[in-house]
């Protein structure tokens, strides 16, 4: 079952589309990565899966339906400025909190809010930057979504917090089985944490898929300057020197020739591979739509 | 919960992956007697709440080990060690290896000269071992 799908999902305000036909899934317990340039459309993306928005063309289903209606409670979303009450202390955060949403688990938040040694008398201004990351991350998770959708959770973070923010949120996945659909534009730091990928550029979904499968299926292709070696692949991205072809290719059977060599990326060298050839698209139709 | 009897750390920049630094880090344990059977290994919950990693990294790593014969589920308890890395223990053998350091050390040798060395004895590389 998909957690998240998106099919020829589109989204314009007002005559400007801010996203158009795009195609991506995520399956549940995923952590997906939603990752690409500042204004590619990340956020409209996050806010049709929330239900925030329509789409104005295709469709967005969230386990199966749109995110709209009874289906709502399954979904949580923390924006990016964490939009708390800041003259509410952190115990009365978590009563606003249970008096809003119909599934709150009202002990949960206060045992996870124990755990992380967040004192519940002090109000909201209070607390550090990455103690009010955890505060909004608690109240989705004590709403029992079953999609978590977090836009920039560790931005303006210091590093610390950076990780005691997503050591706190791989637990809540490890213990609650969490889809989880988060954006950043630092790819690096979400290496270790996610396992799917959906790339944004300019308005539309440019790749979407399991990150590992990604990776295994890209090569970077380093020869002599001239023409490109025998075999089976598609090539996203080509520099050249006088005496040296760089490719970085999607393989789609074994490349042989020994004057070239293959070496494998990271997820960053991937995305940025992506992002420097935006003509080259890799986001697979969903089969069952 | 029971306690927790090991931790793992994590290498980023050893190009090992990170389910597979994991399955080592337990086959050590296991080797140096640290892990025993029966032992419970901590929660994926645990791990990540620590690590600040996919959950599914660590479920992939602990699956890895039972397909390996060492470790076995056990559905709504955890994850516990199977059987035994551990080689009883030579004292006479572990005393050599140490005198035997200590002398690197002497002679100037560092930790990562040592090591060669060990691999290179390892591997039947070493000037005048004996092939008999």
């Amino acid at each position: 079952m998909n957690a998240l799908e998106l099919a020829g999902a589109g989204l314009r305000y007002g005559r400007t589309w801010a996203l158009r036909g795009c195609f991506a899934s995520v399956p549940q317990g995923r952590v997906a990565a939603l990752v690409g340039p500042n204004g590619a459309g990340k956020s409209s993306l996050m806010r049709l899966a929330v239900g925030l928005r329509r789409a104005d063309e295709g469709e967005v289903r969230v386990f199966g339906e749109p995110p709209r209606g009874a289906n709502l409670p399954r979904v949580a979303f923390v924006a990016q400025d964490k939009p708390l009450y800041p003259e509410l202390t952190v115990a009365e955060t978590i009563r606003a909190g249970a008096g809003l949403n119909p599934r709150f688990d009202t002990p949960g938040a206060r045992k996870r809010l124990d755990d992380l040694g967040i004192p519940q008398r002090k109000r909201i201004r209070q607390l550090s930057g990455g103690q009010r990351a955890q505060v909004a991350i608690t109240l989705a998770v004590a709403k029992r979504a079953d999609l978590v959708v977090l836009d920039e959770p560790l931005a303006n973070l210091d590093p610390l917090a950076r990780h005691e923010v997503m050591e706190g949120l791989m637990a809540a996945v490890a213990e609650r089985g969490l889809t989880v659909l988060l954006s950043s534009h630092v790819v690096a730091e979400l290496a270790e944490v996610c396992d799917h990928l959906i790339l944004v550029s300019q308005g539309r979904v440019q790749v979407a898929g399991d990150i590992e499968e990604l990776v295994a299926a890209h090569r970077l292709l380093v020869g002599p300057a001239g023409g490109p070696p025998a075999g089976s692949y598609d090539v996203v991205g080509r520099s050249d020197t006088e005496r040296q072809t760089t490719l970085l290719v999607r393989l789609r059977g074994p490349v042989h020739d020994p004057r070239w060599t293959a070496r494998e990326l990271s997820l960053e060298d991937l995305v940025l591979g992506y992002l420097r050839a935006p003509d080259a698209v890799l986001a697979p139709r969903p089969v069952a739509l | 919960m029971g306690v927790t009897l090991i931790e793992f750390s994590l290498d980023k920049r050893s190009g090992v992956a990170t389910y597979m630094q994991i399955v080592q880090q337990v086959e050590q344990a296991m080797r140096l007697g640290r892990l025993t059977p029966g032992d419970r290994l901590p929660t994926a919950a645990e791990v990540v709440g620590r690590l600040a990693i996919n959950p599914n990294t660590v479920l992939r790593a602990y699956r890895e080990l039972e397909s390996r014969g060492l470790v076995e589920p056990r559905p709504g308890l955890g994850t516990f060690v199977r059987r035994s890395l551990a080689r009883p223990r030579d004292p006479a053998l572990e005393r050599r290896l140490a005198a035997w350091v200590r002398d690197a050390r002497e002679a100037g040798l560092g930790p990562d000269d040592i090591r060669a060395l060990v691999e290179s004895a390892l591997s039947g590389g070493l000037i005048g071992e004996a092939t008999a």
